[in-house]
């Protein structure tokens, strides 16, 4: 059976796609900060699906950790899928470098040292997938987060090179732009249902994305074009507008 | 977030801040740093139960923990649906022990409610078959409470509506089936009277439940159809449904999309239920093997239903009174036949006895139907209220928008037992529904 690794598997995303793809008799491997926190799905991924469910530590930041933490796995995944991210508060991160780093290492950089260890191995077994959930909001800096959006932004291009490298190789990299979604992260905002997708929406997008092997990934279409916009703007217009 | 919410009668709805997590710590966190929220499921409790202007949806809450497939044990996360229980266990050659007539429904709020299914009579309330259960209380921290722990959490929290904390974990017993199908029998009763016999002469039956003519006088007056079960062995079954005994034939689901003028839902019913009573294949009794859907939830076939009342919704009114009195059931059904407002149709069922301090069920009669809101309805219910009260009845919380506060007071023998408990738990109405100030049951 395939195996998929989902690295921040506590998100509310991970978890919808954790389902979906045990549904479809994956075997999948948690990892996250809290491992106790993840016991219960591991559980339930078991009891539902009659697969094989394991639960890693892993911290994004503790990046001297990243390649023993690889090398430890009991199975090297078919497919890496980075879950993991922080929205953080842009005003605090304007002030407060910890905030700023915080979000700069949860977003980009913890993504890039894990991802390097991997990128390696599927290099070299010419074979793999890799998914990074990136986030529209990195395809154009705005005042409200630009932050985040920044640090996204970094981890958009990061895997477009990824792509461009590993495509030789065989090995396929998946850049998702899921819009807003309903989860942990969002739920003290108050979005546009219409623009907002469940992260069951996004988990079946994915594991469709995967068999066509799609290179980006919007979840909800009017995204696509409210970003195409959105870069259509000249830079003299966009520098005045409060977004 | 924001959120418009209602629960299943669409009345009353309210804008509420939802919150939902996926961990205990999380929740936790969340019960400590929170005043006046409640805990919600599903939102299939009909009133105002799991509404309030700051919400706990558990929803997300929802992994199953363990399954003994050998002793019939499960366990699970709060927020499970039955319906993603019954996909895992029947397969196993298991069933719930206790089901309510829809299947989506969360754990939690099968306890809170302390759901009764058509078994009562025979297998109790779903309280009778936890064997231990977790709930984070006032103060944030997570007791385990059983009947032999903790039991007056216990006894507070089967029934006691969300108030005594919020339910994160529940361990209960299942109960072997042989076949995914029930072995049924439709029996067809000229009025109240004979229905009332047959219940008596069918008692036995593990399964039982009637569908009543709410609008039928004189001779007929009552006139029902009294359906019992039992779930089918393999030698029950024709060849096709013994090729997989424990799956259930694959079935399309209907759907209401929006609101519908009210009018409409009652026409389809008096036509479903004339069709069944004057078919010209329907004799004064059926027996068939039907699967298990489509005999403990058949109105879960067409999703949002509900939506056929219309926007002002409704209220599902629904109370029990004791086995001795008849002529209480026969008060009531008249003024409800007489003034015309109700569903076309009404569900009776017999309850066994139970000891309990806030459940609803106790050994008698209990009847419910449904009220499109309007003007003029509550003073009605009022009335009826009054006759419930008078015979010793009570009403159902997990269908209640709109008692009055002495009407709970009254009725309930053990109201202020479970009041002090819920204060022990939950001081300073950290836990608060917009049923728990209506009613006062918080201080
Ligand atoms: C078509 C239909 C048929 C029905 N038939 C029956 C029947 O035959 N018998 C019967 O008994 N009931 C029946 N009901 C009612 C239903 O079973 C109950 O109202 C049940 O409690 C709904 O559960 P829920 O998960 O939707 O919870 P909600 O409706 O969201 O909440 C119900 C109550 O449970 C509390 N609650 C929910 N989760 C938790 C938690 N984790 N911790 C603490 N409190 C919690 C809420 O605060 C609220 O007080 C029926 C409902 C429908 C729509
Ligand atoms: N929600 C949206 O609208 C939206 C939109 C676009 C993109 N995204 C992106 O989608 C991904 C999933 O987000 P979500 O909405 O599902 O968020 P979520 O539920 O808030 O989950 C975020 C997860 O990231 C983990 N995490 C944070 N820092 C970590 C670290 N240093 N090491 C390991 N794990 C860490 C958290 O783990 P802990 O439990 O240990 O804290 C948490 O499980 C994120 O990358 C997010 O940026 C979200």
């Amino acid at each position: 059976m395939p195996t998929i690794l989902l690295l921040g598997a506590g998100s509310d995303m991970a978890i919808a796609i954790a389902r979906r793809f045990a549904a479809a008799q994956y075997d999948i491997q948690l990892a996250g900060r809290q491992v106790a926190a993840l016991q219960p799905l591991q559980q339930d991924l078991r009891i539902r699906y009659g697969i094989t469910a394991t639960v890693h530590h892993f911290d994004a930041t503790a990046y001297d950790t990243h390649v023993a933490f690889y090398g430890e796995l009991p199975v090297k995944p078919d497919i890496t899928l980075c879950a993991f991210g922080y929205l953080g508060d842009q005003e605090k991160a304007q002030q407060d470098w910890q905030e700023a780093a915080r979000i700069l290492q949860a977003n980009f950089t913890g993504a890039v040292s894990i991802l390097n260890v991997v990128a390696n191995d599927y290099e070299t077994r010419k074979a793999g997938m890799i998914i990074g959930i990136s986030s529209v909001a990195g395809e154009r800096g705005r005042q409200s987060n630009y932050i985040y959006g920044s640090a996204k932004a970094g981890f958009t291009a990061y895997l477009s090179g990824l792509r461009n490298r590993l495509f030789r190789s065989g090995v396929h990299v998946m850049s998702v732009q899921p819009g807003f979604v309903n989860t942990q992260m969002t739920q003290h905002l108050n979005l546009p249902p219409l623009l907002t997708a469940q992260p069951e929406l996004v988990a079946g997008a994915v594991f469709k994305a995967v068999r066509s092997r799609k290179n980006v990934l919007y979840v909800k279409w009017p995204w696509k074009y409210i970003m195409l916009i959105i870069k259509l703007i000249p830079e003299f217009i966009f520098k005045k507008l409060k977004l | 977030m924001q959120k418009r919410l209602a629960n299943w009668g669409n009345y009353p709805a309210i804008t509420s801040e939802e919150s939902a997590y996926s961990q205990e710590e999380q929740l936790r966190s969340f019960v400590v740093a929170n005043h006046g929220f409640i805990a919600r499921g599903n939102g299939r409790c009909y009133g105002d139960a799991s509404l309030g202007k700051h919400s706990l949806s558990m929803l997300k809450y929802d992994n199953i923990l363990s399954f003994d497939t050998v002793a019939g044990v499960l366990e699970t996360q709060a927020g499970v649906t039955l319906d993603q229980i019954l996909d895992i266990i029947v397969p196993k050659g298991w069933f719930l022990p206790v089901t309510p007539g829809t299947k989506f429904i969360t754990v939690g709020g099968a306890v809170a409610s302390d759901v009764h299914g058509k078994n009562h009579h025979v297998d109790g309330a779903f309280s009778g078959h936890i064997i231990d259960m977790d709930v984070i209380t006032g103060d944030g921290t997570t007791i385990t409470c059983s009947p032999s722990r903790h039991t007056d959490l216990y006894w507070a929290t089967c029934g006691g509506m969300g108030l005594t904390g919020v339910i994160t974990r529940v361990k209960f017993g299942l109960k072997k089936i042989e076949t995914a199908y029930i072995k049924q029998k439709q029996i067809k009763a000229r009025n109240l009277e004979e229905v009332v016999r047959l219940f008596e002469e069918y008692k036995h039956y593990t399964y039982s439940m009637a569908w009543i003519d709410c609008l039928q006088k004189g001779d007929a007056f009552g006139r029902s159809i009294l359906i019992v079960g039992e779930h089918a062995t393999k030698e029950d079954l024709n060849a096709k449904q013994g090729q997989a005994p424990l799956q259930q034939p694959a079935k399309p689901r209907l759907t209401v999309p929006f609101n519908l003028p009210s009018f409409i839902l009652n026409t389809f019913t008096v036509k479903a239920f004339n069709w069944l009573y004057y078919g010209k294949n329907f004799k004064k009794e059926i027996n068939n093997v039907v699967p298990y859907e489509p005999f403990f939830y058949p109105l879960d076939a067409i999703l949002h239903w509900n939506r056929g009342y219309g926007k002002a919704g409704f209220i599902q009114y629904q109370f029990v009174l004791p086995l001795e009195q008849k002529e209480g059931l026969i008060a009531i059904l008249r003024r409800i036949s007489d003034k015309g407002w109700g569903s076309f149709l009404a569900v009776l069922k017999v309850f066994g006895r139970q000891e309990s301090l806030i459940s609803f069920p106790m050994e008698g009669y209990t009847l419910a139907l449904d009220f499109p809101v309007r003007k003029g309805l509550f003073a009605f219910l009022d009335e009826l209220d009054d006759i419930v009260l008078q015979y010793g009845g009570r009403l159902y919380l997990s269908k209640d928008a709109r008692m009055k506060q002495d009407v709970f007071w009254k009725s309930y023998p053990h109201a202020d037992r479970f009041a002090e408990i819920v204060q022990t738990y939950n001081p300073g109405k950290r836990f608060e529904s917009l049923q728990s100030e209506r009613l006062s049951l918080t201080k």
